[in-house]
């Protein structure tokens, strides 16, 4: 029963209004590899994590955890599915009333009954693992950006998930906490078994720690490979985002009519 | 011409009412959802505890200062009032009865509406704009139940008690103002108060009108919260409109249960 992948997607077709946001979709995530999602910002990458967290339902296709369908109506069995997902959240989302330590030790409180002791270890172990056990009685609004997304990361992992899930982890950080967050992804997905799916638009940063990239542009995947094959894929269009040229198949352009009929000359 | 705006006024009449109606018919099921979803704020009641704290418990001082004050103006123009037919004996009684019939619920309501109804929708608001929901959800943690449960209770508790405050805080006034300030007998004043001020009659119906105070507030605030577009200026619509809805639906409750009560006379 437990295939090769821990997350499949098959021929999904989303849209949120008449436009389709995807369209037939084919994935699938290998256990323990870290596999990124890339594509230029309203490509739909956001949309599939949402699909996989069952937050939405595909219209056509499906969507499989560990080979279980993913489905939003099945309340009881989408929460169970849940537990072993971690999210990422590009901001954090921490909760701003609670402190850190309670932030990370929500979930042990809402889902486990551990006694108060063992909280307090599993708490401080996973803060220790992002590198900030020191922070625990602090705010999230006193952290930095980028500490907050550790916290964050250490909340999600709490429960030891099976996956997890990073929605854009390195926009708007400094050179320094980028490096160390990517580290931390590549290096929990090892320590903790853990198969992760990262959504970016962060090439350079991306090739060098994942093991699997699909790209993906106006809602289709048109390409697909390990980091050395995307660098050498000769398509146009992937070598432009992959090398971050202005010009190139993918106008930076909003659609609109030619400028010279717009100015009417 | 002149038909064609009467059937554009008429049409967007109709759509004000059809947005309006599925407004409503939203607001009940959400309604109907957070008292299903109940269960882990009884199992917990430290969770709705906390929020009693912070809606009832920090209304607290405003409630109390404006009893005291609408308590002793009533004090003045009672007086002055009962003094032209020579009635100074029934300040007592007046001032009881306008605060534990009509002011006493009314004005804690509306206050409270503004003091704790606005800061419940901000906060829901905000924790949804930055995501907090989602990431609870993700969680496998139902915000229904453990956010917005919680506050809807705490304040349907907090309404009536502070309600009854108000009204004592405001007998005292009268009776700073009518025996102490002006000189009242306070033996006429005490005894005619409790010999009209009937149980049933009076104090239980102000309980009843606050309950249901307390209860259409609170919706209105968590739902407002809930349903706030997640932008800034959404949040502050939100807050706006919590203030605004749930003070007109307090004053129109409050004619609809007066008459009825009347009725009953
Ligand atoms: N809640 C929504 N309602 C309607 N359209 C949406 C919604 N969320 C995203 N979209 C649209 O879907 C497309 C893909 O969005 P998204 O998955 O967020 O892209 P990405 O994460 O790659 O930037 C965009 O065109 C966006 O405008
Ligand atoms: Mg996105």
């Amino acid at each position: 029963m437990a295939s090769e992948y821990l997350v499949e997607i098959r021929n999904l077709t989303y849209a949120y209004g008449p436009r389709p946001v995807l369209v037939n979709i084919d994935m699938a995530i290998p256990r323990g590899k870290v596999v990124a999602i890339m594509g230029i910002s309203g490509s739909g990458k956001t949309t599939i994590l949402r699909l996989i967290g069952g937050v939405i339902a595909a219209q056509r296709g499906e969507v499989l955890f560990d080979g279980q369908k993913v489905d939003p109506r099945a309340r009881a069995q989408l929460y169970r599915q849940r537990r072993r997902m971690g999210m990422l959240f590009q901001f954090g989302a921490l909760f701003t009333d609670l402190s850190v330590f309670d932030n990370v030790a929500f979930q042990v409180r809402e889902h486990t009954d551990l006694p108060e002791s063992m909280v307090r270890d599993l708490v401080l172990m996973k803060l220790h693992a992002v590198g900030l056990r020191a922070a625990h009685a602090s705010m999230p609004g006193e952290l930095s950006g980028g500490m907050a997304r550790r916290v964050a990361l250490a909340r999600a992992i709490a429960l030891d998930p099976a996956l997890m899930m990073y929605d854009e982890p390195f926009t708007g950080l400094d050179p320094i906490a980028l490096g160390v967050t990517a580290n931390l992804v590549r290096r929990l997905n090892s320590a903790l078994g853990i198969t992760s799916i990262v959504v970016t638009h962060d090439v350079a940063e991306a090739l060098k720690i994942v093991d699997y990239v699909y790209y993906l542009s106006q809602g289709r995947i048109v390409a697909k490979g390990t980091p050395e094959e995307m660098r050498a894929n000769p398509d146009p269009l992937v070598r432009q985002f992959v090398y971050g040229q202005a010009e190139g198949p993918v106008s930076y352009q909003y659609p609109s009519r030619p400028i010279a009929e717009e100015l009417g000359v | 011409m002149m038909f064609g705006r009467n059937a554009l006024s008429l049409r967007g009449i109709g759509a004000h009412t059809i947005d309006a109606l599925w407004r409503l018919g939203y607001a009940t099921r959400f309604l109907g959802l957070t008292i299903t979803h109940s269960g882990t704020s009884l199992r917990r009641p430290r969770l709705i505890i906390r929020e009693i704290y912070y809606t009832g418990v920090l209304s607290l001082v405003i409630i109390l200062v404006s009893g005291l004050f609408v308590g002793m103006v009533l004090g003045f123009q009672g007086y002055h009032t009962l003094q032209t037919y020579g009635s100074e004996s029934a300040l007592g009684v007046l001032v009881a009865l306008s605060l534990v019939r009509e002011l006493g619920p009314v004005v804690s309501a509306l206050l409270f509406a503004s003091r704790a109804g606005s800061a419940v929708t901000a906060e829901v608001g905000l924790m949804k704009a930055t995501e907090q929901l989602a990431a609870m959800e993700m969680m496998a943690v139902d915000p229904i139940a453990r956010v917005m449960a919680p506050r809807f209770w705490a304040g349907v508790i907090s309404m009536p008690l502070l309600a009854a405050m108000f009204s004592a805080m405001g007998v005292f006034g009268g009776y700073l103002v009518g025996v102490v300030l002006i000189g009242v007998d306070q033996g006429t004043f005490w005894s005619q108060m409790q010999a009209a001020v009937d149980f049933r009659e009076d104090v239980l119906n102000g309980v009843i009108k606050s309950c249901v105070f307390g209860v259409a507030i609170s919706w209105i605030a968590v739902f407002e919260g809930y349903d706030a577009p997640p932008t800034a200026e959404g949040v502050s619509g939100a807050t706006t409109r919590t203030v605004v809805t749930s003070s007109l639906a307090v004053l129109g409750l409050d004619f609809i249960m007066t008459a009825f009560m009347f009725q009953g006379v």
